[in-house]
Parts: C-alpha cells; sequence; structure tokens
C-alpha cells in the first residue's frame, strides 16, 4: 500500500502531473504515492516525469481503464 | 525549488491571444515547471491579452481550415467560408469549452493560476502595453514589465527555447 492515494481520473494532460507533483512535494522522502488516472498518455508522461525529476517509479499497471502508478518520493 | 541534479530551464515567447493558442504556452510551462525546470515566459503582441485579469477567450475559426471539431462520432469541418459567418467563432468557442470541460482539460485560467503558483517567471512586454494601451492594473499581479533584452538576457540561459 502507498502512503498517500491522488485519484487523477477523468483528467486529462497535464494535471495528473501536475496535481502528482503538488502532492509529492508535501510528502516527506521516500514516502510512496499512488497515482490513479485515466489518461491513457499518462503511462508516457509519468515514466518521463520520473526520468527527469529523479523520482522512482516503482511500478505501474492497468486494471481496466485506470493506470495505477506507484512513485516513490526521492527527487 | 530547482532540483541540484536538473538545474534546467525554458523559455517561452507567447505571441497569440486565443483560446486554442493559449494551451501549449501553459500547457508547457506548468508541466516543465512541475517537472523542476525554471521557466520564462515573454507574453507579447496579442499573447499579452492572456495575462489580462479576465479573459473570455475565442478560437480563431477564420484562416484555420485543419479545424475539425468532434460532433455525434463525427467530425465537423470549418471551411472558411463558414468560419466568416457572424457568430461562427462565438458558436465554435463555445462548443470548444463544453469539450474542454466534458474531457477533463483544464482551463487556460486554471493553467495560469498553476503556472503563477510554480513561480513561472512572467514577463509582459511593455511595448505592446503602450501600443495597445493596456495598463498594469487590467493585469493580474506578480508581472515582471521588460522588453525585448529582458527575454533575450533570460534565454541565453536557457536549455529550451520556444516561440509560439
Amino acid at each position: 500500500m502507498a502512503d498517500q492515494v491522488l485519484d487523477a481520473k477523468g483528467l486529462n494532460c497535464p494535471l495528473p502531473i501536475l496535481r502528482t507533483k503538488k502532492m509529492l512535494k508535501d510528502m516527506p522522502t521516500g514516502a510512496t504515492l499512488e497515482v490513479q488516472a485515466t489518461d491513457p498518455g499518462a503511462v508516457k508522461d509519468f515514466e518521463a516525469f520520473c526520468r527527469t525529476t529523479g523520482n522512482e517509479l516503482v511500478e505501474h499497471h492497468v486494471d481496466g481503464k485506470v493506470y495505477y502508478f506507484t512513485i516513490r518520493h526521492t527527487g | 525549488m530547482l532540483d541540484e541534479s536538473n538545474a534546467k530551464s525554458m523559455s517561452i515567447i507567447v505571441t497569440k491571444g486565443t483560446l486554442d493558442w493559449a494551451y501549449p504556452p501553459f500547457i508547457l510551462a506548468t508541466t516543465a515547471a512541475a517537472m523542476g525546470l525554471e521557466v520564462t515566459m515573454f507574453f507579447t503582441f496579442y499573447g499579452l491579452g492572456l495575462l489580462k485579469k479576465d479573459l473570455n477567450l475565442k478560437v480563431s475559426t477564420l484562416g484555420n481550415p485543419a479545424m475539425e471539431m468532434p460532433m455525434g462520432g463525427m467530425h465537423l469541418a470549418m471551411p472558411n467560408i463558414l468560419a466568416a459567418l457572424p457568430g461562427a467563432s462565438a458558436l465554435t468557442s463555445s462548443m470548444m469549452k463544453d469539450l474542454i470541460k466534458k474531457k477533463g482539460v483544464a482551463s487556460i485560467e486554471e493553467l495560469r493560476d498553476l503556472a503563477v503558483e510554480a513561480d513561472v517567471n512572467m514577463i509582459a512586454c511593455q511595448m505592446t502595453m503602450d501600443l495597445f494601451e493596456l495598463k498594469k492594473e487590467d493585469m493580474i499581479p506578480g508581472l515582471t514589465i521588460g522588453g525585448a533584452a529582458t527575454w533575450v538576457e533570460a534565454a541565453t540561459k536557457c536549455d529550451i527555447n520556444l516561440y509560439i
């Protein structure tokens, strides 16, 4: 289980990324955030976001129409 | 604000003030800021209107033959002869705003607030303000008022410079 959950379902680019950044900023280093999104572009975008910011994309998977990302705040 | 490991920066010259042209600069600026970049936006000519306190943006239908709006599973083209009709721009703009809401796309006002919150450096072009007789009081607070040299100085230090 992630420490916090962000429901970004129904939001389109770039809102899932912007909301994620906002939440990560207030989380302690090492804490994990689960992001739920329905934007199919989110997969590429979260990979790029994590590579660029140095946060760790621990895992991601899709279940039906929802994409789940677990991100560890290390950036 | 910046990660020491990723001290990159981006500047965008914003020259257009219609609803459709307002999206790329604000989406890129907010996303880059979220990814740790230092962002500068330089608003000039019609782009300067995007800094007014009250926005009522319209889509540019005329001279935009590539425009198609989704409608009932089809796509409605907008030939110039139709786009020139009175009310075409208002109608398309309200259709676009409905779609924006329906598809979970942020409004320009929302993206602009997020850009301000993310400390994006916004420069309003002094010459354009004089030319179009716009006052500082008409614009959102926190702007830098400057000219071409202000942008050039910022751009020489940026990794990415865009003109939109």
